[in-house]
């Protein structure tokens, strides 16, 4: 075991206090600085922090951008989300493939570069788009692929592939990103010229339970997805029994097509920052975490910088804008590529230093959450929205949106229209307004609320975007007529069996099942009971799965079911010559007819 | 505490005590939920969701889901019995479950679950995995081609036997129990650990006890599973 290995695992836990909680923030630096985590290392780390070696395993076998054996120096990440496909991913990952000399999955020889494919890194709005290690590089055509494997051929760093930067603060010296911010709509809400800070200082004059109930009253519900009123939330938080409490910010956004969290991050950071402190100040609660995903790690360097400013301008740390007592502070716990990290009791437990598994319900995070202490999660949308509420008043936002869905929503919109991007629209936006906004035209199908949404057709364009309708955590995809329905679904499953945990049966195996049967179909050996078996395995996978993955995942093949029936129906065979329609006897009799040496006289 | 709550499976009314969980006081009552992942005496885990069961028409698993008063808990229903069958195909067709010649079979309780509610074959397509046998260990060996993810190898091992031998690694269908070192021999897994008597389907084996009960006389041979809950009706 070399010196040098020691050395960097010692810094690297010693700089967490040998905290077994802090295990993510450890694996992750000696991944970073190694290349592997590899079992020598996980047996140093867990001497150091005091576990068994096999739960260092256990965390570092679940995080995609973790692993056993070593990778390249540079790791050149190919998104392969369903958008990024629509706009060539495949030809890029050939370019790359070609032109590196490895497949992708592979090392390079000399063990300087990883090529590997990873679901939706918040880019769909400038895809074909990859991550080679920290760095984004958006819009790549395969010239551009080649040419930058020629560059990190020739030794050229991550940092150097970065020409121009983007708007806004992508340009920042500690971003220095190409990543563009795409604001297409501002609304009243968010994207607005405000007096930085207003809700912030207004709530600290009043009672914390004042502050709450202004909340409850604007009728804010969570913009993550699940749209839990946020007052009710933070009302349960403070009531809850605990002389610690944690404010955690879910800016995981891992659901494919969605990117308004990146933006937010980006240019609307001190808004979110300020929401966290008034929900520090409602629950009582002196802590706050950013749960950053690891694909937005170019992010991080710009926000602690950010965080450190807060805090120099007493906007954080001790005795907030003077008020006494009033002590509330953030750290950024990076994730690892895992998108059931989202999940907010997975991510608790990915916080805490474990594998990203679920927890068991109840309790709920309210009662105990993270180190067992009441915990609110709320989404980044979800806080900005409460800075500004506060700075208003209910009233003032309870007239925004409709009855039920009070306010704004920003939308990241992606997939086959002119003018991809970040959409604050007042909720009640009609599907189809919103597609002519996005100058979407010839357009087939919309996935609204990202896979573990629906898919729409036509004849739903003229619903509304809200909680009694048309629900979305943000992610809005548009498909052209040019686009095979059964392919994307096949896309989207691809990405669940990836991403399940495996925690629970029916999700880990069930979805594996629905992407069989679609493969089958694709494959043309479909037949017509193969939509009640769909129906049926969904229908498990739905009520029986323990999380919100598993009970949403089937939602591509129901909503297509519903909604593109008639895709099913063209490729399903029927049963003409009484034989099962998709018995192919030919190919049953290749294994019989390769040991006979012969082919069969009847067949 | 001596509150009594009071409740209802399948309409008929049980009574339990405040923080038991719903399959705790089924048992109690005599009343059989399917499950596999639950053993009495280990923290639930909760994976397997054999045991859903409906609370107010909200899908449940009945070994974590602490009772409440007034509820109306569905169990035994077609529907229910229905996604019961589904898991439990899909438990037989993401492994590799050879009973014919497993040591396990008529003391297996995934066996036992399939005969009850009346499965013969899967209905889904074989996964046929690549999965790893460890047996190194003088006493006992691992087959993970059986293993159904229950946890109670984990659960019991930190637990009760305070070692950690076992921990989960991977995630998804690549999920699969580990042990704390290369080889099971290499851990301080004793033979009589509780981890080591667990195992609800024949993926922790001890050596040297195979087919010791003659067919006809095994576990479930004689009765179906749950029949003890259900004579122990008080
Ligand atoms: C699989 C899965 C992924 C999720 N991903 C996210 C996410 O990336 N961001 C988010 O804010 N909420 C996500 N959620 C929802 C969270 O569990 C949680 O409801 C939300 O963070 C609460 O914040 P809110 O009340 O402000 O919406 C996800 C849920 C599931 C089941
Ligand atoms: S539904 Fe089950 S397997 Fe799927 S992510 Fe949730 S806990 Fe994990
Ligand atoms: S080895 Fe047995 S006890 Fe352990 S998880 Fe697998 S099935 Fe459960
Ligand atoms: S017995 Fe309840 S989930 Fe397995």
């Amino acid at each position: 075991m070399s010196e040098k290995l020691f050395q960097i695992i010692k810094k690297a836990c010693e700089s967490c206090g040998n905290d077994r909680a802090r295990l993510m923030d450890i694996v992750i630096a000696v991944q970073k600085n190694c290349g592997a985590v590899t079992i020598d290392a996980m047996e140093l780390i867990a001497k150091q922090v005091k576990v068994q070696r096999v739960d260092v395993e256990s965390v570092v076998s679940f995080y995609s951008f973790l692993s056993k054996e070593e990778k390249g120096k540079i790791v050149i990440r190919i998104c392969n989300d369903v958008v990024d496909l629509m706009k060539g991913a495949d030809n890029i990952a050939k370019a790359f493939s070609e032109t590196l000399g490895i497949k992708v999955g592979q090392t390079s020889a000399d063990g300087t570069i990883s090529l590997e494919y990873t679901p939706c890194i918040g880019l769909s709005d400038q895809a074909p788009a990859i991550l080679v290690n920290e760095v984004a590089i958006t819009n790549l055509s395969v010239d551009k692929a080649k040419s930058i494997s020629k560059a990190l051929l020739s030794g050229a760093s991550p940092e150097s592939l970065t020409k121009e930067f983007g708007d806004g603060n992508n340009s920042d010296e500690l971003v220095r990103s190409m990543v563009k911010n795409n604001i297409v709509k501002k609304g009243s809400v968010i994207f607005v010229e405000r007096v930085a800070e207003a809700g912030l200082k207004k709530a600290i004059t009043l009672k914390p339970e004042d502050v709450i109930s202004i909340i409850k009253s604007s009728k804010l519900r969570g913009r993550g997805g699940a749209g839990f009123p946020t007052g009710m939330k933070w009302e349960f938080t403070r009531a809850a029994k605990g002389n610690k409490k944690y404010v955690v910010c879910n800016a995981d956004e891992g659901e494919p097509g969605t990117f308004k969290d990146r933006v937010l991050l980006t240019e609307k950071f001190d808004m979110l920052c300020e929401g966290m402190a008034i929900g520090g100040y409602c629950i009582g609660s002196d802590s706050g975490i950013i749960y950053l995903r690891g694909e937005y790690s170019y992010l991080k360097a710009f926000l602690e910088n950010k965080l450190s400013k807060r805090k120099k301008a007493s906007l954080l740390g001790k005795s907030i804008c003077g008020k006494n007592g009033f002590n509330f502070d953030i750290r950024i716990q990076i994730g690892a590529g895992a998108y059931i990290c989202g999940e907010e009791t997975a991510l608790i437990s990915s916080c805490e230093g474990l594998r990203g598994d679920p927890k068991t319900r109840p309790p709920f995070p309210a009662q105990k959450g993270y180190l067992a202490s009441p915990t609110t999660v709320n989404n980044v949308e979800t806080f900005c929205s409460v800075a500004r509420i506060i700075e208003k008043d209910a009233a003032w936002y309870s007239v925004i949106g409709t009855k039920g869905s009070t306010g704004t929503k920003i939308l990241s919109v992606s997939g086959d229209c002119s003018k991809p991007g970040i959409y604050e629209y007042d909720f009640g936006v009609k599907v189809s307004d919103m597609l002519k906004d996005a100058g979407a035209k010839d357009t087939k199908a919309v996935l609204i609320g990202g896979p573990s949404g629906q898919l729409i057709g036509k004849k739903d364009f003229g619903r509304i975007i809200c909680y009694d309708d048309l629900a979305t955590g943000g992610s809005i995809v548009i498909f052209n007529s040019s686009r095979n329905i059964l392919e994307i679904v096949k896309s989207y499953l691809e990405f669940f069996v990836e991403e399940s945990c495996g925690y629970c049966t029916p999700c880990r195996t069930g979805n594996v099942l629905l992407l069989n049967k679609i493969e089958e179909i694709l494959e043309g050996k479909g037949e017509p009971s193969d939509i009640k078996y769909l129906e049926d395995l969904c229908s498990t996978v739905k009520v029986t799965s323990r999380c919100g993955l598993g009970q949403t995942s089937p939602n591509p093949v129901t909503s297509s079911i519903r909604n593109f029936r008639e895709v099913y129906e063209a490729v399903l065979k029927t049963n003409e010559d009484g034989r099962q329609p998709t018995f192919d006897i030919k190919a049953s009799l290749e294994v019989a007819e390769a040991l006979q040496g012969r082919k069969s006289v009847i067949y | 505490m001596d509150k009594t709550i009071t409740f209802k499976i399948d309409g008929v009314d049980v009574k339990g005590c405040p923080g038991q969980t719903i399959m705790e006081a089924a048992d109690k009552a005599g009343v059989y939920i399917p499950r596999l992942c639950y053993m009495k005496d280990l923290t639930p885990h909760g994976s397997c969701r054999v045991c859903t069961v409906k609370v107010d028409g909200r899908a449940q698993a009945a070994c974590t889901q602490p009772i409440a008063e007034g509820v109306e808990v569905e169990n035994n229903t077609d529907e229910l019995n229905e996604k019961r069958r589904n898991i439990i195909d899909m438990f037989f067709v993401e492994g590799n479950h050879f009973c014919m010649f497993c040591e396990k079979s008529g003391n297996c309780e995934l066996q036992a679950v399939a005969y009850r509610l009346g499965i013969c074959a899967p209905k889904y397509p074989f996964q046929f995995p690549d999965r790893s046998l460890d047996a190194t260990h003088p006493d006992i060996f691992i087959d993970r081609n059986r293993c159904i993810l229950c946890g109670r190898c984990v659960n019991a091992s930190r637990d009760v036997d305070g070692k950690s031998v076992f921990e989960f690694v991977g995630r998804g269908a690549n999920k699969k129990i580990a042990v704390n070192s290369d080889t099971l021999a290499g851990t301080n897994m004793s033979v009589t650990d509780k981890a080591a008597n667990v195992c609800p389907v024949g993926a922790i084996i001890k050596k040297r006890v195979g087919f010791a009960v003659p067919i006809g006389k095994r576990l479930y041979d004689t009765q179906p599973i749950g029949s003890d809950i259900e004579v122990t009706k008080s």
